[in-house]
């Protein structure tokens, strides 16, 4: 299941003008394949997730999440899709406050209607992959930021997603811990063949990406091979 | 309600100081209601447990309701309307408020005079014997047998029955001769009584009004024609009326708030792929416990408290309907409020979730 941005076209409204955030970006992220994209501040990357996550509607373009073409969904069909398909790891970890880091992860099993003791496994699971085991049961204001964050990744894999868009996973870890998130996410895109857009700032763990592409004023202006 | 239960436990403060507001509204509804409901039972209790379909007033003047102290009805307007086709009795009752007295005690009572054998009053009264309700009789510490003065009449207390009491006094039914003396000056020598208390199916009550000057009305519409009930009543329900929206927009008033403060959580919920119905479901779900809560303990105490001051002097009526109707339009009237308020998730955009607004 793969992400395609074909001549996506996203503007803002800023002032009296509009500011274009993308000008007619094209991408293909195939199934278990992991494309990393930089750029300055305020260059678009946020705003190019938040296309592909259905979370806005571009100007202009296509969009095709796992096969489906997103512009004829409603906002319920693109909710279900957001619920079913894609997992997002947000910029900054976005946790509710009176949730414990397992409820976190067990609240995507209950989006989706399922409740069931195997959706508590699996969340225990994931909190154990990214080392919080034993902070499964603290609300977010009795966790560190970079905890936060690692509770924000495993939400993301919860409802196990074909298309994974990560934005900053790493800004709020330390080296380590840095190259371990990146290291269980390249790994989950191998193994469960999820397209994965990943945006960063931090150039130290591009080894770990089959593409790096730059994006600069909204226009995807460079891409390099590794 | 998975968040919404987690939101409840973790805004504990919050929750407690609206749900405490609530049983606070829901306590004073209570008490205000079991009181209406006493009062009006003091007040027209003798009319409203009348065996009758209506009552017939004499007709008042253009432009006047009819009321009880102003009408008077005479012996021919009642025997006419009881031979009038589908009338199946017209009874003379006889209304008047007056001191009776007994050994040192006195109390102001309503007197009831009625045909005998006309079935609308207890068994037992005669010329020189009547009957009194409960309350008469413990207000004027009498028992059958003894003799109680009613204005210029001695009469005997033939029994005590009922618990009748019109405008706020207890009810002494005397035969109708008997009631006819106590108000009498000496100047209307006809048989005289206040109302015809009406029974029948099928008859035509408006030509029977217009043939015989008189103008009849249903037992719920008589009660309007007693002096104080209308003032009383009206004026007691505009402040359960007003308490009822006081608390529907302090609900309303309070949701709000709360769904502002969540507002970039329901963002991040909806980028995650909640509905709205969902999250709608999930809030109102979370007004709808708070408020059956809050309601059920306030109707407890409500309970509580009417039930400690029902036996006294205070007039209060605890019965499931004033207990429990009110407890019901205040989860309503705090539902609609809530839900009104909680609308506004629809219109928050999950793209917030992405930015860095926290
Ligand atoms: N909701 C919005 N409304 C208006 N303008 C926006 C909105 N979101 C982003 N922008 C603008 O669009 C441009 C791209 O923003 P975007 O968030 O995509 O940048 P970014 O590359 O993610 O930056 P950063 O690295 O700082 O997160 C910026 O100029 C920004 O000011
Ligand atoms: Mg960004």
């Amino acid at each position: 299941m793969s992400l395609l941005l074909d001549h996506v076209t996203l503007t803002y409204p800023d002032g009296d003008g509009r500011l274009t955030a993308l000008d007619a970006v094209s991408l293909d992220v195939p199934a278990g394949s992991l494309a990393a994209v930089v750029g300055p501040s305020g260059s678009g990357k946020s705003s190019l997730l938040a296309v592909a996550a259905t979370l806005v509607t571009p100007d202009s373009g296509r969009v095709v999440v796992a096969g489906t073409e997103t512009s004829s969904l409603g906002p319920a069909q693109k909710a279900e899709l957001r619920r079913e398909t894609v997992g997002i790891v947000f910029q900054q970890p976005n946790l509710l406050p009176s949730l414990t880091a397992l409820e976190q992860l067990q609240v995507m099993a209950h989006l989706s209607g399922r409740t069931s003791r195997t959706a508590r496994e699996r969340a225990g699971e994931l909190l154990d992959a990214v080392g919080l085991a034993v902070q499964a049961h603290r609300r977010p204001h009795q966790l560190s930021g970079g905890q936060r964050q690692r509770v924000n990744i495993a939400r993301a894999l919860m409802n196990e997603p074909s298309v994974l868009l990560v934005d900053e996973p790493t800004s709020a870890l330390d080296h380590e811990r840095g190259a371990a998130v990146m290291e269980l996410l390249a790994g989950l895109t191998a193994e469960r063949g999820t397209a994965t857009v990943l945006v960063t700032h931090d150039r130290t763990h591009l080894d770990r990406a089959d593409r790096v592409v730059t994006v600069r004023d909204g226009r995807i202006t460079e891409e390099a091979r590794v | 309600m998975f968040v919404a239960w987690r939101d409840l436990r973790f805004a504990k403060g919050r929750f407690t100081l609206m749900g405490t507001v609530i049983v606070l509204i829901t306590l004073l509804v209570g008490l205000l209601s079991g009181l209406t409901a006493g009062l009006a039972r003091e007040n027209v209790s003798a009319i409203t447990g009348l065996p009758a379909d209506r009552l017939a007033f004499a007709a008042p003047p253009d432009g006047r309701s009819v009321s009880f102290t102003d009408s008077t009805v005479t012996a021919s307007q009642w025997r006419d309307w009881a031979a009038r086709p589908g009338v199946s009795a017209a009874e003379p009752l006889g209304i008047r408020t007056l001191n009776a007295a007994a050994g040192g005690r006195t109390a102001a009572v309503s007197a009831f005079g009625t045909a005998s054998g006309s079935g609308i009053a207890p068994g037992g009264t005669g010329p020189g014997r009547v009957v009194l309700s409960t309350s008469a009789a413990k207000e004027l510490d009498v028992t059958p047998g003894d003799t109680v003065r009613l204005g210029t009449l001695d009469a005997a207390v033939a029994a005590v029955s009922g618990d009748a009491s019109y405008s706020h006094t207890p009810v002494v039914w005397t035969s109708l001769g008997d009631w006819q003396k106590l108000g009498h000056s000496g100047t209307t020598p006809e048989e005289q009584a206040t109302v015809i208390a009406l029974s029948g199916a099928g008859a035509d009550w408006a030509a029977g009004d217009a043939a015989l000057r008189t103008s009849s009305k249903t037992i719920d519409e008589a009660l309007g024609a007693i002096g104080s009930y209308q003032a009383e009543n009206g004026s007691l329900q505009l402040m359960r009326g007003f308490l009822f929206a006081i608390s529907a927009l302090v609900i309303g008033a309070f949701f709000t708030v709360w769904t502002i403060q969540r507002s970039a959580d329901v963002a991040v919920l909806k980028a995650l792929g909640a509905s709205t119905r969902y999250l709608l479901k999930d809030a109102l779900g979370q007004a709808v416990v708070m408020l059956t809560a809050g309601t059920l303990f306030g109707t407890g105490l409500a309970v509580g408290f009417g039930a400690l001051i029902s036996g006294g002097d205070v007039p209060f009526v605890l019965d499931p309907l004033t207990v429990l109707g009110p407890a019901a339009v205040i989860v309503v009237l705090g539902v609609l409020g809530a839900a009104l308020s909680i609308r506004r998730i629809t219109a928050v955009d999950p793209l917030t979730a992405l930015g860095s607004a926290r």
